[in-house]
This record gives structure tokens, sequence and C-alpha cells, in this order.
């Protein structure tokens, strides 16, 4: 194969003239394949190139659950869901326009899901229908009769033929071609590819790269040669400096931002690839990975490091945090400053390992035994996962509480641009101050209106203390009296208001009054807001306020509450339907940021809630709103 | 290393050279019940910190829960009781992140060998530099007299009052299983002075030095080791210049076994016979990585910081 960038624009000016485009606000794709067929590595190029050439882009993976699955079947899809716009992208949309898929089996598991649009393009690998095992030609014609029933448009690729004419051995490459054909479709810079190619395969040898680089323009050119149409979203470049990551990464950068040292974690999906990050490149800031015997030791080890000096960081998810606990309430009852990031995963139990659910908020907030007052925040999008972290640092620090960063794997795995951060150095965590402690300075020395105490560390002169999870005095003193846990547990208690004293109260999404107000948390915003913005054009009176500090609480809620005639809580997490068999107003289980809104405001927060382990839709959502506005005009 | 010397440090008085004597480290008055093994390993322990001179503000004990994870309190360093069986993973964020500090581990035998079984193991392999004692009386004393894994089988425990179920866990043998585990050492608590050279021995070992300590609770094993106490000739001594000598026993301890602490195989064949209470070093070897010197990484200022920062967004930049 000799696919230079010279021959490719000979053949284009031999070849028939270019469809022209259909031009469109967005356009959603999805890359299927087997696991280990590189599908996602496809997507991201293509996602990164197309936030570089200015579309706005938000990309979610599909990941099974296992490493290997057997090959071609539904439950092993893999790959990537790209959202490009022409303007920015918050969420993963609703359905998906055109799809490349590796083979038909995995296609069929997207379509059942609902995934696919009705309208949708399918460009599907075809040398199944001619395998030598009948079984597998019985399995094509099959779902091919389902698929062709179900309208869509399809349009068979030969991928593993074209790709043998470059490699041996396809398996690792059609991804590329598939790239070849999408960039053809969306017209994206060749050269960008190429540079994006450079940078996915950094590690692999160079003859890996020039493979790729011709598979892409393989598929570039099949796709000129073969397809009669092609797809314009128009593009925006603008003029501030982006940067496009994954929320995870997000995540990792913001902790050497703020100046973390150590990062303690034990495996667990979906949080593990912030330690990937981090390991890659922690060391070249002074920072260290230590992956623990096990989720307990994880903690503990932060825990030792920050009372020795700087506050440093665990990262876990669900299962982790339930393991975790003692040593959570160890130091919010010591007072040792602690950031801890539960990306969220379905549960409860191990549940969907690799999947979307916002419900550990009431684990994380009460799973405490004891009165156990902590922070949480929780970052709304990509580029909140970088700043949450030098915000959860500072909290930490300052109050000598425990911030937790709750995190989803919508953000974790989702890749979306956004401005580029202008690093401050008052960000980084100060040098631990060593210096002599006096006489009189307690290792408790609270403030009795705020709670607020200064922190001693080892290393200084003359502050020899025992800290200890028993009730202890200002001087670290065990003291089991009445009256010191209940002045104790006050101060502890105090500092989270004081926290919230200075908040700024959340801004409202659309106009400060009407009909109904959705809350939401964490990574729904995107989706919510555009369902807003959906039903607000079909002259509903809907905003939204999303909220980033779920402990303490954003101040005025209630107030923003009170100019609306219905409040309603829009979460990934479990909740009845109010008219599901036995379910009565009394016995409805809502959903959790619901339940913690009613109890904090006493407003009668309605709640809507999808546990699909995956992101809301913005369709879905704007749906629901319809139908609670339609029940609420009833009333 | 020889008793002589160490002999003029009982005696020892601070001074310009020594500021610090036993009292130096004298915390809260220790509240463990009258006759208890807890109240000998304190005080060798502060005998050891002011032989060694260590700085009070420098050196950080931790501890668990149960009735030794008190030990802390008693201290005038900076201390860390903590939660049941999670001692060594606070010290191993403490010694990684501020490797200039003395680190102790206490822990009981519930603390290590059961809830805390995990970490122990591990802490072992991570080898860093810490001192790491098990303050064994085979029994839960604080939660009162319940089975640990090192209670000898048939012990009437309020737990398993027909008597303990299964044989006893040998903690040495367990230790000197773990790969990379560097120091491996037993001692009792009713022999101060082998508990003293001991200790000293473990606190000079560069990486982690495991001891387990023999001792009695006289709440509710009073009779745990009274026979062992009473008869000298039950126990044996290991010796070697590279582990515990200590002369002025040898008219008390007349079985002595030369064992080079180098011997591995040796060693775990030592632990695992249990004929005779056997007293010493088992096991060192100071040549065995560490973990805080295989993870060191340089310290960079926040400027150098910011910079490198900007070189990762242009690895992500549009």
């Amino acid at each position: 194969m000799t696919a230079s960038p010279a021959s490719l624009k000979d053949n284009h000016s031999l070849r028939a003239p270019t469809p022209p485009s259909i031009k469109l606000h967005e356009h959603t794709i999805e890359i299927v394949s087997d696991s280990g067929e590189g599908a996602q590595k496809c997507g991201q190029i293509f996602a990164a190139v197309s936030a570089r050439m200015g579309n706005g882009v938000w990309t979610v993976e599909i990941i099974p659950a296992e490493v290997q699955p057997p090959p071609r079947v539904p439950e092993g899809a893999s790959g990537n869901r790209i959202r490009i716009g022409d303007g920015p992208v918050t969420n993963w949309g609703d359905q998906t326009n055109l799809v490349v898929a590796f083979n038909e089996q995995v296609l069929l598991a997207r379509h059942r899901l609902g995934a696919l649009a009705p309208d949708a393009t399918l460009l599907i690998e075809e040398m199944w229908e001619t395998s030598p095992d009948p079984a597998i030609v019985a399995a094509w014609q099959e779902a091919m009769t389902e698929l062709t029933a179900a309208g869509y448009r399809i349009v068979r690729v030969p991928m593993q033929a074209e790709c043998l004419t470059v490699m041996e051995n396809p398996r690792k490459g059609k991804n590329m071609f598939a790239l070849g054909i999408l960039a053809w479709i969306y017209d994206r810079d060749l050269e960008r590819i190429r540079e994006q190619i450079a940078i996915a395969f950094r590690k692999k040898s160079e003859a890996v790269y020039t493979t790729s680089v011709a598979l892409v323009d393989l598929g570039y050119q099949w796709a000129s040669e073969h397809l009669d149409f092609r797809i314009e979203v128009p593009r925006a470049p603008g003029d501030a400096a982006l940067v496009v990551m994954n929320g995870n990464e997000a995540l990792g950068m913001g902790a050497i931002a703020a100046g973390f040292e150590l990062c303690a974690m034990y495996p667990i999906t979906p949080a593990t690839s912030v330690s990937h990050y981090l390991s890659e490149v922690f060391e070249r800031f002074g920072g260290l990975v230590h992956q623990a015997e096990d989720e307990i030791a994880a903690i503990g080890v932060a825990i030792g490091a920050s009372y020795a000096g700087k506050v440093a960081l665990t990262i876990t998810s669900g299962p982790g945090l339930a393991l975790k606990t003692e040593f959570l309430g160890l130091a919010i009852m010591t007072e040792t400053p602690l950031v801890l990031v539960d990306v969220q995963r379905g549960g409860p139990s191990t549940g969907l390992p690799t999947k979307v659910e916002q419900s550990d908020l009431l684990a994380a907030l009460f799973g405490q035994p004891g009165d156990a007052p902590h922070v949480i925040i929780a970052p709304a999008t990509i580029e909140e996962c970088f700043h949450v972290m030098v915000t959860a640092r500072r909290i930490a620090e300052t109050f000598r509480a425990v911030v937790m960063v709750l995190t989803d794997a919508n953000l974790a795995t989702g890749v979306t641009p956004f401005p580029r951060p202008t690093p401050d150095i008052r960000w980084q965590a100060a040098p631990i101050d060593l210096a002599p402690v006096g006489a009189d300075d307690l290792p408790y020395a609270w403030d009795e209106s705020t709670g607020l105490s200064p922190r001693i560390v080892p290393g200084q002169p003359g502050g020899m203390f025992t800290l200890t999870g028993l009730s202890h005095d200002g001087r670290s003193k065990v003291a089991y009296s009445a009256g010191i846990h209940q002045h104790t547990s006050a101060m502890r208690s105090r500092k989270i208001a004081v926290l919230q004293s200075v908040l700024s109260p959340p801004q409202v999404y659309g106009p400060a009054e009407g009909d109904l107000l959705v809350i939401g948390w964490g990574s729904t915003k995107g989706a919510i807001e555009e369902a807003v913005d959906r039903v607000r054009a079909e002259g509903l009176a809907v905003s939204s306020l999303h909220l980033r500090f779920l402990s303490p609480l954003e101040p005025g809620i209630k107030a923003i509450c009170s100019r609306f005639r219905n409040v309603m809580a829009v979460e990934i997490n479990y909740s009845d339907e109010p008219d599901a068999p036995f379910i009565t107003e009394e016995n409805r289980r809502r959903g959790q940021l619901a339940l913690l809104l009613r109890s904090a405001t006493l407003v009668d927060v309605d709640s809507w809630t999808r546990v699909p382990g995956e992101p809301l839709r913005p369709g879905a959502i704007a749906a629901a709103l319809r139908e609670r506005l339609g029940r609420g005009a009833a009333t | 290393m020889t008793m002589s010397c160490e002999l003029l440090h009982v005696l020892h008085r601070a001074g310009a050279d020594t500021p610090y004597d036993m009292t130096s480290y004298e915390g809260a008055r220790a509240r463990w019940c009258p006759g208890c093994g807890d109240h000998g390993v304190l005080t060798a322990v502060q005998r050891l910190l002011a032989v060694e001179q260590l700085v009070p503000e420098q050196t950080v004990f931790v501890s668990g829960i149960g009735c030794s994870s008190r030990f802390p309190h008693y201290l005038k360093t900076y201390g860390f009781h903590g939660i049941h069986g999670r001692a060594l993973p606070v010290s191993t964020g403490i010694k990684l992140h501020r490797p200039e500090l003395n680190v102790f581990t206490v822990m009981g035998d519930g603390d290590c060998t059961s809830i805390g079984a995990a970490h122990w193991i591990h802490a072992l392999r991570y080898n860093l530099d810490l001192t790491v004692l098990l303050l064994d009386n085979a029994i839960y004393g604080l939660t009162k007299k319940q089975t640990s894994p090192t209670t000898p089988q048939g012990v009437v425990t309020n737990t398993q009052p027909r008597g303990s179920y299964l044989p006893a866990l040998n903690p040495l043998t367990v230790s000197l299983g773990v790969t990379n585990s560097s120091f491996v050492a037993q001692t009792a608590e009713w022999v101060p002075a082998h508990l003293f050279a001991t200790l000293r021995a473990a606190y000079r070992h560069k990486g982690t030095s495991f001891v387990r300590i023999l001792q009695r609770c006289p709440v509710y094993t009073p009779e745990m080791y009274q026979a062992v106490v009473r008869d000298p000739a039950r126990v044996a001594l290991l010796v070697h210049d590279d582990g515990v000598v200590v002369p002025e026993l040898d008219r008390t301890f007349t079985t002595q076994i030369h064992h080079d602490p180098r011997d591995l195989a040796a060693a775990r064949n030592l632990a695992e016979s249990d004929d005779l209470i056997r007293l010493g070093v088992f096991f060192r070897d100071p040549d065995r990585p560490r973990y805080e010197e295989t993870r060191r990484v340089t310290p960079r200022t926040a400027t150098e910081r910011m910079v490198r920062l900007e070189e990762e967004f242009d690895r992500y930049a549009v």
C-alpha cells in the first residue's frame, strides 16, 4: 500500500465529483466492535481531531464489563459514541445517527438498546456473510433481517478485504480503516489525524504508525469511491485556547495543579484511570501514586500522609467508598484533612462497574457511623473536574475537613474540549510549616464561633500530641465526658455551616420564576439544560438549577424554589415511580438529591430518575418535563 | 551488638550532648492493669529513645486499637492512635510523605494478625524503614478475653468457652514467609535486657523490622507463660553478632543457638519448631529494597510544577 497524500490527491482528481454535504447542527457517530479491535482508539482520535478542528464534541465510551468477552456477542460491544456539534456540546445527546460496526452482533446490541436513531446510517463490515462457519452466516442473515426491518440505511463495507491489501491481521487495523471512512464523510483534516495517531501510538513502533496512516488513507479512499453522502457540521474554531481530555484526566491534572503530592489508591473501575494518568506523569511533579494492598489501606496511607504534612488524595468508586468508611470517620473525628474522589458507577454491590450512576450521594454523606460532618462537591462538567481539585484541597486544608469529590462514569470517560486553564501558583499547597509550637498552642484550638483550628504536624518542636479517634479535648486527650463530646461535636459540625456561609447562591438557568424548577447535580448538567432549552422553546416555563455543593448545600435554595410552582430533582439513581404498585406518597422512595432537598428545605421536591447504566438523554428528560407539567397543570 | 555500652545508658542522664533522658519521653501516666506486659515494653521503648537520643518531635508512634494501642498516649512524641488493625497503612503514609521521621508501629495480636493481617503482610513486603512491634499477649484484652489468632489451642475464652478451637497462628513463620521481609525477631517482656537489645537492633535495622514481643496478660491469661518465666531452660536464645547478644543473660539462659540471621532457611526451621521458646533475631537482611527508596521522587517547587503543568496542557491542547 502506498497511499501517500500525493497518490490520494491524484485519486481524488480521477474519481467522480464529491457529493454535496448535508449540513447539520449536530451529528452523533458510533464506532463499535468486539473488545480488542480498537474501536475506542478510532473514536478517540476522531473526537480529538473534531475538537481540534472547531466542533463541539462529547464522547462516551461503550465498554463491556469483561476485558475480552467472547467475539461476536451483543454484550461484548465496545467502542465510542461521539456527538459533534456546531457549538459547544455538553452531553451525549439522544440517539446515534451514524454507526461503523465491525460485526453485526455488536450492531444488533446497539439497535436493541434503542441507541440508534430510526433513520441512522449503518456502515457494516460484510465479511461475516461469506464466513466458512454456517453459524456465523446464519447469525448475520438473522441480524441483517432485523436491522433492515428497522428501516436503517445500511451500507456494507468490505473492511477485511480492503485491510488485507495493507496488512496480514486486519483485526488490528480495521479501526484505522474506519477512521479513514469517517474522515472522508465528515471532511476531517488528514494531517491532524496523522498527528493524533502519532500521539495515540507513541509507545508503539514506527511500523504501527506507518501502517495506521496507510489504513486511514485507504479508508478515506474507499469512502470517496463508494459513498454517496457527506455530512458537514459547521465548525467554529474560536480564539480561545482549548484542551481536550476526559474527566479522569482532568481530575488527575487538577490534583497536580492543586499541589497534591500523594495519591493512594486501589484499582477500581471507573476510577482507576485517574491513577493511570497520574502514574504516568505525577513523579515529574514530585508526586507519588501509591497502589495500596486494598481500599482500606489506600485511605489509611492517605490519612497518614495528610497527618504528617500536605493533604493527600485517595480515589475510588462505590464499593471502595464502602470499605473506606471507618477511616473516613477517623479523619473526620481527628480533623485530618483529606480529599477523596468517588467516581460513581452503578450499584449497589458490584453493580454496573463500567456504567454511570449517581447513587453514592447519600452513602457519601451519611455513610459513616456516628455524626461525621464533611464536605461533598460534585463537578458538573469535565472542565470542573479539573478545577474542583484545587477547591477541594483548599477547603480540606482550611477547614481541617474531609472533602469528597463525587464524579461519575459519564464524566470519567466522556471527552470534551474546554478552555485551557491558566494555572495559578497560589493553587499549589504551601510547604508545611515546621515552626516550633508555643506552649499554649493546642492540637485543637477550636475557635468557639467557627469551629476552625490550626493544625500541628509531626516535626514541629513542642507540638507533640497523640491524635486519637476517641472522643478528645482540645489537647487531644481522651475525654469521654458528656460536655466535651457535645461541644466537640458542635465544633466539627460548625465548620460546615461556616463553609456554607461563604458560598454563593446557585445560579438559575433560565428565568428566576416559572412552573417548574429542575434541580440536578453532577454530570447531568448538560443534558438537563439542553432539555430545559427544548421545552422552553415549546413555551413551557421551566428553569433549572445545578448544585455543586451537596454538603453543605449552597445557600438560598429554598428561596429559589419558592418562585416556582413545582420543583423536581432529576438524577441518575433509583426512585419509585409514583404510580407503581404499592407505591404511596408516604412509602415512595425518591431520588437521593430529592430526599436531601426535601429535608433541608421542606419543599415538596418531586423526583424523576432513571438508572439505565448510561447518561440521561436530553430527549428523555424533556419528555419527563412535559409530562410533569401536564400533571402539574391538571392539579 | 553487645550489652556493655548499653548498661551505661541505663543510667543515662540528659546533658549537653545528650539532651534527652527517659523522662523526656514520658507522656500520660500509663493506665494498663498492674502487671501488664505493656508496662515493660513502654519502659524498654523509652530507654531505647533515650539511648538513641531520638528527637521527640521527629518521632511518631502509630497504633491501632486494643490495650497495647494506648501506647502512643504514654509517650511524649507525636502519636497516632487510629483504628483497629490499620496502624501499618497509616505508618506507611507517614513514612512515604516524611521519610525523615522515625516511625514506630505498635500493635496487639488481634490488631496485627487478625483484622490487620493483610496490612501486616504487605507492610513486610514494602519494607519501609519502620520499627514494628507486635505486643502479643495471645488474647483480646480490651474487649475482655476473646480468642485471638495467637491464642493457644484449648485456652478457654469468652468466645470459645470450650477451649480455643484452632492451633495458634505463628507470627514468625508468617513474617518469614513474606517476600522482601527483612527483619524478624522475637523477644519477651519478662526478659528486659533482651527486650531492650532486640528493640535496639530493630530500630537500627534499615527496613521494616518486625519484633514479636511475648507478653503476659495478668488478668485474662496469667498462666500462659508462667512455666517459661519460672524455668529459663524452656527458653533458647538465638545469638549472633548481627543479631542480639546479651552477655549478662548467659548464666540464666544456658541454651543458646548460634544462628546467622542471614540464613533464611535456618530461620524458618527455628521459627517452626515449638519445643522451646526462641528469643533473638531470626532473620535480617539489610540489603532488601526499601519502598521509600524505590519510590523516591525528586521534590519540585511550585514554580517548577507550574512550568510542567503548562507542558501537560500542551499535550492536550486543541
